[in-house]
């Protein structure tokens, strides 16, 4: 094997074997990028937190519909100008992204499982749950139906993580966490 | 090679190598032209630290957004495709001793990149393209936005073009020996994928323009997918051309030694093969695309991606422990590194790119890339905390370190403020490295990237991130203003040295000031088989534990992720 630097042209044949140090950490570095990929698969078996959703198109108009009713069916209160929403567990959940809204406002139990839609109105958004610190794109045209069972009780928010125009950093929409045992939902 | 050159090239009395007239000056226009965008994504940079900086919020709404637009096109497109191009001169004809292929054509597509540049700023700065660099659709800009990026592109595609022709002729007239240098090797690599890159960016681009003229529609979610593979494939020219990079700076440096061809070279390779659906890395939580689409094309089963990234991260650190011990420095396991030329910002920020890209731009970009990981990192500052370290901290450092390089041995002058410079590349991974630690863990609070005022002022609820956040990004910002003073320093240097620089010759080099130690006297760049295969045999144990230190940094974080991951809500 000839000795040279990146700059001088290898003469004749350099299709050599590697070297012991060489070879070992080129296996060791394989057998990581397996362990990066199989992560994935196992963690769709046994994890909890996968990015699947249920995911159709939609017309935005027919998206607005739905919340629409949704918001007619369920709906409690007004907050700040939003409609409040408490539906039971188990429910299909509707959130709309609008410039520059997110809405309606929604009250839901602790440990209980919903099917949370949301869409755009009109261009992408970015579906930001503060403080949990879960982000899913939103986009135009697309319901991303996610599975959701929130956790600890409390006040969380949606903030929108991607850039929608001028009035990007005054979307905030709203969830409310109840405990189990405090019900009360109708 | 013959002794004597044809009269439109000259022989460099450094390297040997026949440099001709025209590459040579199609080499400087497009380095001094990325200079230029340079400085004007610098002072959007500034700006936006003193904005993000929560306590200080300099920056209307309107301004931070615009100039966050800016400051992506100006930095990740123009000033690092013109740099590129660059390097794509000297790689192709000045590397392998050929003449410039069809020069005119290169002013073309020069002239086609300038005017795209020029237009998409004057678009970016007047207001009328307020859609930051990912511009997704339907946000929309003005049409000659996205004229100028096209014209851009086709420029860039010629440049490309002429790469590829210098090969031929460099074959054809037979102007070197062998095989061609890992350097030409690892700048072609660079350009095959350039040419993937940007026929995807014409896929996307040329239906955008049509459609911000009314003439067609464009899927938002197929917008994201073909943008990506613009967006995403063209960070994969950044590490080939950064790779390359660290390979020539090492050579030029310390005589770093090429370890097995055949490992560089493969992994040069892989970049090409397995990185085509990389933009896959920023949908992992769109609506558009399943979790098996997803897995698959992350990863293509194997990493090889990833893999070819941690075999340069190994092989670079060998050749120039190799080359150093070459050189004498052979006590212990780090003499090698003790002793290397550290006031040489060649050296410096070559080695320096290596360690920000590799610990801080490799980790956490393969983690945040992770499909289920990506839940908790997609759009928070961790992105802008990864992409700092990759392609600032990483790509544009080596550019920078090449650049203390480029003076002395294409324009032929002395650097310019030689004890800025010295210190110029420490300053400036400092900063970067200060300022991806600050937005990576606000980003683990969930705050997000590209947002004006996470106080939330005019919002209708009140919600307030922890106080923490303000900590961390205040961190951020002051990292950020290092980076930005360290990169003045750079444009400071490199303008002064370019335009109003002492000419030196090098064939009689009597003061050194202001000249690189490897060009002062460059180290050897063959050896002997004997004196080879003696320092290989005892392999490269400094290496060795550089390399387990990272790997068991990686895993560190990697399964921190997941179990960060695990405390969030139950999603499916």
């Amino acid at each position: 094997m000839s000795f040279h630097s990146g700059i001088v042209s290898p003469q004749g044949v350099w299709w050599k074997p590697a070297a012991k140090q060489e070879k070992l950490w080129l296996v060791i570095a394989f057998a990581w990028c397996m362990v990066l990929f199989a992560m994935m698969p196992l963690w769709h078996v046994k994890g909890g937190q996968n990015p699947s959703g249920i995911r159709t198109t939609v017309e935005p108009s027919e998206f607005e519909a739905r919340t629409q009713r949704f918001i007619d069916e369920y709906g409690v209160d007004d907050e700040s100008g939003f409609p409040t929403v408490a539906p039971p567990p188990g429910s299909d959940l509707y959130l709309v992204g609008e410039m520059w809204n997110w809405y309606p406002a929604m009250r839901l139990q602790a440990g209980a499982s919903y099917t949370l839609h949301i869409s755009s109105l009109d261009v992408n958004h970015g579906f930001g749950l503060v403080p949990a610190n879960v982000n899913f794109q939103i986009i135009p045209g697309y319901d991303y139906a996610l599975r959701i069972t929130p956790k600890e009780p409390g006040e969380y928010y949606i903030v929108c993580n991607e850039f929608c125009g001028i009035g990007h950093h005054d979307m905030l929409g709203k969830i409310v966490i109840l405990a189990a045992e405090a019900g009360g939902v109708s | 090679m013959s002794a004597t050159v044809g009269a439109l090239f000259r022989r460099c009395p450094v390297t040997g190598l026949a440099v001709h007239q025209q590459s040579e000056r199609l080499l400087k226009v497009n380095a001094v032209t990325a200079i230029v965008t340079f400085l004007v994504g610098t002072i959007s940079a500034a700006l936006l630290a003193l904005t993000r900086w929560q306590a200080v919020h300099l920056l209307p709404a309107d301004w931070y957004y615009r100039l966050l637009t800016a400051h992506g096109l100006n930095m990740l497109i123009f000033f690092i495709i013109f740099f590129e191009m660059a390097i794509l001169y000297f790689a192709g004809p000045i590397l392998l001793n050929c003449r410039q292929p069809a020069p005119k054509l290169g002013w073309a597509a020069f002239a086609l990149m300038a005017v795209g540049a020029l237009l998409v700023d004057v678009m970016v700065f007047s207001g009328q393209a307020d859609v930051l660099f990912t511009s997704y659709v339907p946000l929309k800009a003005h049409p000659a936005y996205y004229l100028g990026i096209i014209l851009f592109a086709v420029g860039a595609l010629i440049a490309v073009g002429l790469f590829f022709a210098a090969l031929v002729v460099a074959r054809r007239e037979k102007t070197y020996e062998g095989s061609i240098p890992l350097v030409a090797f690892g700048g072609l690599t660079a350009a095959i994928i350039a040419v993937i890159t940007l026929l995807h960016g014409a896929a996307i681009y040329i239906p955008t323009f049509l459609w911000s003229l009314g003439l067609m529609e464009v899927d938002a979610q197929v917008y994201r997918l073909i943008f990506w593979g613009l967006g995403h494939s063209s960070q994969q020219i950044n590490v080939a051309a950064m790779v390359s990079v660290w390979y020539l700076l090492g050579a030029l440096t310390v005589g770093s030694v090429v370890i097995n061809e055949k490992i560089s070279r493969t992994a040069f390779v892989l970049y090409v093969l397995f990185i085509s659906m990389a933009s896959a890395h920023h949908l992992l939580v769109d609506p558009g695309m399943g979790p098996a689409w997803k897995v698959w094309n992350t990863s293509y089963a194997m990493y090889l991606a990833v893999l070819a990234s941690m075999i340069h991260g190994f092989t670079v650190p060998a050749g120039l422990e190799l080359g150093q011990r070459l050189r004498g420095f052979v006590k212990g396991k780090f003499e090698w590194l003790r002793k290397a030329p550290w006031g040489d910002p060649g050296f410096s920020g070559m080695f320096l790119s290596l360690v920000v890209f590799g610990f801080l731009g490799g980790i956490t970009g393969v983690t945040a890339g992770t499909e289920q990981i990506n839940i908790i990192a997609h759009n928070t500052l961790r992105i802008p905390g990864h992409f700092h370290s990759t392609v600032v901290g990483g790509t544009a450092l080596a550019f920078m370190a090449l650049t203390y390089y480029v003076i002395p041995l294409i324009f032929r002058k002395r650097v310019a403020f030689w004890p800025l410079a010295k210190i110029q590349p420490y300053l400036f991974a400092a900063g970067i490295c200060t300022l991806s630690v600050g937005m990576t863990f606000a980003g683990i609070f969930g705050v997000p990237r590209r947002h004006w005022d996470i106080s939330f002022s005019d919002a209708p609820f009140t919600f307030a991130f922890p106080p923490a956040v303000d900590l961390l990004l205040a961190v951020m910002a002051l990292g950020g203003l290092l980076a930005a003073l360290a990169s003045l320093i750079y444009v400071a240097v490199a303008v002064v040295s370019v335009f109003f620089g002492e000419t030196v010759d090098l064939a009689q080099l009597d003061d050194t000031r202001g000249i690189p130690q490897g060009i002062v006297k460059l180290p050897a760049q063959s050896h002997t088989e004997e004196a080879g295969e003696k320092a290989h045999s005892g392999g490269t144990p400094g290496t060795m534990i550089l390399v387990f230190v990272f790997l068991a940094v990686f895993i560190l974080y990697y399964f921190t992720n997941w179990k960060l991951l695990s405390m969030i809500w139950k999603i499916g």
